[in-house]
């Protein structure tokens, strides 16, 4: 009897380090597709922030942290993600807070169109990142499509198992660690793929309902709240995109004004300041003007640094020395980065 | 809630938990509210028919064992004064009040079975026949509770053998509730007999390690040819059906060969869990398979797979009906009209087609059912009257026919006799089965199908998963066929255990469940 309870605990010990291993094998690791290892990068950068930058795809590649601190001293992390939704930019803002308190958080407004879960893959590229935290139970379960489950959440063997036919060299290279995709959350893209008239003319189709969804505009209010609550202040922003009427309605812009006047809130919609950014739409996005690439997240950086710090009170902290020998490397790293990546687009 | 769901493995958990640790005399009523439970799970509103099933049976077998209660009293009081005739005659009276009180019962339930499962098909083809065109009748969309084909014939062969006095008549009508929807076998069977069952439920068990990793061992088993073999290839099944027209001649050989192996990895791996949750519960269900693709007749195939439909069929339908009055009229008249040797088929054979025209309807609302039902019956009957001219061949070689390649000739023969007709499951239409069967001879495209084979959406990988899943299982049912694996097992616990952990390993990586798979029901939950 002793040896068989024996033979079981030893065999239930075994399972449990083997699912572990296969865990870690199979879950994906994102190289080819970075934009789902960002959120999990921000654990070893946590901490030091004065701004937090919240949003979807829109933010991670308009805002700079490197440059924000090369050229203002602005010590900042950008805590987005593909399609990241509002309630997911809540919960990962409430996260946040736990780990430090940011002077000011940055929230991109666009993700404020979506109401309900989405996709599957992008839950997944923002939601497995997160350490475990009530936050990341509530985001889950804030996240889940029809198809989803908690428990392969907890258990990510049983969402990713099918791609034990499918693994490549990367899965066992990256199974326990892997470098940094993101600089400070920001995903840099150096390629160049001109506006083309066609997309610069498109107007977004007829909605039948412009009004923002209520549980958007519910964690938009939370969001308020909770920056409140930590003492810090909540700004909107907009980021540059090429067309006003494909991307953004004036209906919504209508809303998001009045929310902000209603709660006096500062907001920014970067589009109409694209002239005064310097945004050239021939150079400076990498698919054609819907997103901008590192040339046009540089301009959008310089520009909104200079609001933040002389419309914000963001302080200069270049004269902290650790702090700034930190930056230093980051900026060394952003700049190197660039450097390949150019070097790479040339070749 | 599906058996591959989380929510199921949960529950199961929480069930076994709860099972052993409440005190005995509970056990059952547990059982009970876990059974209800899960039925809720498909709708509440399912629950009325369950319940309707359940009072009714109770009511209508409480009324026969009282009927026949008075009986025995009645006649145990005028033993003396009563003359046999008039003691056989007495008797004979009471049985036909009996039958009454049966017919009810069947008719009420059989009637909800048949309003709630055919009223659809009957419209249809009421609408078609008459082209009534626009003006046909609406087709009513009704629900169908969960697992009442089962529940209901379940249910109605306890009250026949309540009257033909082969069980006893349950007294407390939550006791027959459990009997009637015990959750493991609620929605794929195995239908079991009160006699055999219902003591087992109603009995305290005590917790039995060996049986309960039986029990566990035999759930993985059902998983690992549910989630590894027929979900996968239930993928490619799902690309071919999706328009049957555009995979004509290979291709349906290839569907044949892959919906074999599909209803045999789903029934079966349905049919483990839930006798292997029995197991682990301390109750033991009728088999319900017995190596049936190692058959070498039709007869002997229908004897081994799903074998308590089967007995189900032949005791309450097949039987009955051979030795009813009418039938026995029409075998005198047969024989002096049409002579000895023919005459006295003529029941026999008015009976088995009747019988499996019931066991095609049983299996769904369709005309593709009912062809399917008696086109099994045309091979039997067929076989039935080649056995004179097989008995002979058998005695001109005896060494060929006792070869161990004969039997395999022959095991293979039928597999694909039955492999074809069960295709009629699948097109669900006769003129399309039909036609897609003649392509086969019509249209020759195996070259294609080398390649054609990987557009189906499944790859080289996933063929071979099934390969080696399918090989995995013939291997394990072969030696099964005198001691189970599991018994084998059991004093070599670590080979045991480690056999088991790559058993889940697989199942875990290799099982085609979640997102990107869609999962499916077992085949038999809609039946």
């Amino acid at each position: 009897m002793k040896k068989r309870i024996l033979i079981a605990v030893c065999a239930l010990l075994a399972m449990a380090i083997l699912l572990g291993l296969l865990q870690a094998l199979l879950m994906p690791k994102y190289r080819t597709n970075p934009e789902g290892a960002l959120i999990g990068e921000y654990y070893a950068e946590s901490g030091g922030h004065d701004v937090i930058f919240v949003g979807d795809c829109e933010v991670y590649e308009s805002f700079i942290p490197a440059v924000l601190w090369k050229e203002y001293g602005i010590s900042s992390y950008v805590r987005g993600s593909a399609q990241q939704l509002v309630w997911q930019s809540y919960y990962l803002l409430e996260e946040t807070f736990r780990y430090e308190k940011p002077r000011a958080v940055v929230f991109n407004v666009l993700s404020l169109k979506y109401g309900t879960p989405q996709s599957e893959a992008f839950n997944r590229m923002t939601l497995d990142g997160m350490k475990w935290s009530t936050s990341k139970v509530s985001a889950i379960l804030a996240s889940m499509t029809e198809e989803e489950s908690f428990v392969e959440y907890v258990f990510p063997l049983l969402r990713f198992h099918s791609r034990i036919t499918s693994l490549t060299a990367d899965d066992f290279r990256y199974a326990f660690s892997a470098p940094a995709v993101s600089l400070c959350g920001y995903l840099m893209q150096t390629g160049v793929k001109p506006m083309s008239e066609e997309l610069a003319s498109l107007e977004g189709p007829r909605l039948s309902d412009y009004t923002l969804p209520k549980t958007a505009m519910d964690y938009l209010e939370k969001m308020r709240v909770l920056c409140e609550e930590n003492g810090c202040e909540l700004i909107l922003v907009k980021s540059p995109t090429n067309s006003w009427g494909y991307w953004w309605y004036d209906q919504w812009e209508e809303q998001i004004v009045e929310y902000a006047a209603n709660h006096g809130l500062t907001y920014y919609n970067l589009i109409p300041l694209c002239e005064e950014i310097g945004i050239d739409w021939s150079k400076d996005t990498y698919d054609e003007g819907v997103h901008l690439n590192v040339y046009g997240a540089e301009k959008t950086s310089r520009y909104f640094g200079k609001l933040l710090t002389e419309q914000h009170g963001i302080l200069d902290r270049r004269n902290e020395s650790a702090l700034a020998s930190r930056w230093t490397e980051r900026v060394t790293a952003y700049e190197t980065q660039k450097k390949i990546m150019e070097e790479g687009n040339e070749r | 809630m599906l058996f591959t769901s989380y929510g199921f493995i949960a529950f199961l958990a929480l069930v076994f938990l709860a099972y052993y640790l409440v005190p005995k005399r509970w056990q059952w009523g547990l059982l009970l509210a876990a059974s209800y439970a899960f039925y809720c799970f498909a709708g509440w509103e399912c629950l009325i028919f369950i319940l309707v099933t359940t009072l009714s049976a109770y009511g209508i077998a409480r009324a026969m064992g009282y009927a026949a209660a008075k009986e025995e009293a009645y006649l145990a009081l005028h033993r003396e004064e009563m003359e046999k005739d008039a003691r056989k005659k007495y008797r004979a009276a009471e049985k036909k009040k009996r039958f009454r009180i049966l017919l009810a019962g069947l008719v009420l339930n059989f009637g909800v079975l048949a309003v709630l499962k055919y009223t659809g098909f009957v419209v249809f083809n009421l609408n078609s026949w008459f082209s009534f065109g626009e003006n046909g009748l609406a087709i009513p969309d009704l629900l169908l509770p969960m697992g009442i084909s089962f529940y209901t014939f379940q249910t109605m062969g306890y009250l026949i053998d309540v009257y033909r006095g082969k069980t006893t008549v349950e007294k407390n009508p939550a006791r027959l509730a459990l009997f009637v929807s015990f959750f493991p076998q609620l929605v794929q069977g195995p239908i079991s007999r009160h006699s055999d069952l219902a003591s087992q439920l109603y009995t305290p068990h005590s917790f039995d390690r060996r049986g309960f990793t039986f029990g566990v061992q035999r759930i993985l088993w059902g998983y690992f040819k549910k989630l590894v073999i027929a979900d996968r290839v239930l993928i490619a099944m799902r690309t071919l059906l999706d328009e049957p027209e555009q995979y004509r001649g290979a291709y349906v050989a290839l569907l044949i060969l892959l919906y074999s192996i599909q209803i045999y990895a789903d029934f079966t791996g349905g049919i483990d869990i839930t006798i292997g949750v029995a197991e682990a519960l301390g109750i033991r269900l009728t088999e319900n398979f017995e190596r049936p693709f190692s058959s070498r007749s039709t007869k002997e195939y229908w004897r081994r797979w799903h074998i308590t439909m089967g007995t189900w069929f032949t005791d309450y339908v097949f039987y009955p009906v051979s030795v009813c009055k009418p039938m026995m009229k029409l075998s005198k008249w047969s024989r002096k009209t049409l002579g000895n040797n023919v005459g006295k088929r003529v029941p026999v054979y008015l009976a088995t087609v009747l019988t499996w025209f019931l066991t095609g309807l049983w299996h769904g609302a369709g005309w593709n059912f009912i062809v399917w039902g008696l086109l099994n019956c045309l091979v039997i009957l067929i076989s039935q009257e080649l056995e004179p001219i097989y008995a002979r061949f058998h005695g001109r070689f005896p060494r060929l026919t006792s070869s161990w390649g004969y039997g395999k000739f022959m095991a293979i023969r039928t597999f694909l006799l039955m492999g074809l007709i069960r295709s009629l499951d699948c097109y669900r239409d006769v003129g399309t089965t039909f036609r897609l069967w003649g392509s086969m001879v019509t249209t020759w495209n195996w070259g294609e199908l080398g390649e054609g084979i990987f557009s189906l959406g499944l790859n080289a990988v996933d063929f071979l998963i099934v390969l080696g899943g399918c090989g995995v299982v013939a291997i394990v049912s072969s030696l099964s066929a005198k001691r189970s694996v599991r018994e084998r097992l059991y004093d070599r616990p670590v080979l045991s255990w480690t056999l088991c952990g790559v058993l889940f390993l697989t199942i875990l990586l290799l099982g085609a469940y979640g997102i990107g798979y869609d999962a499916s029901q077992f085949i038999y939950n809609q039946f």
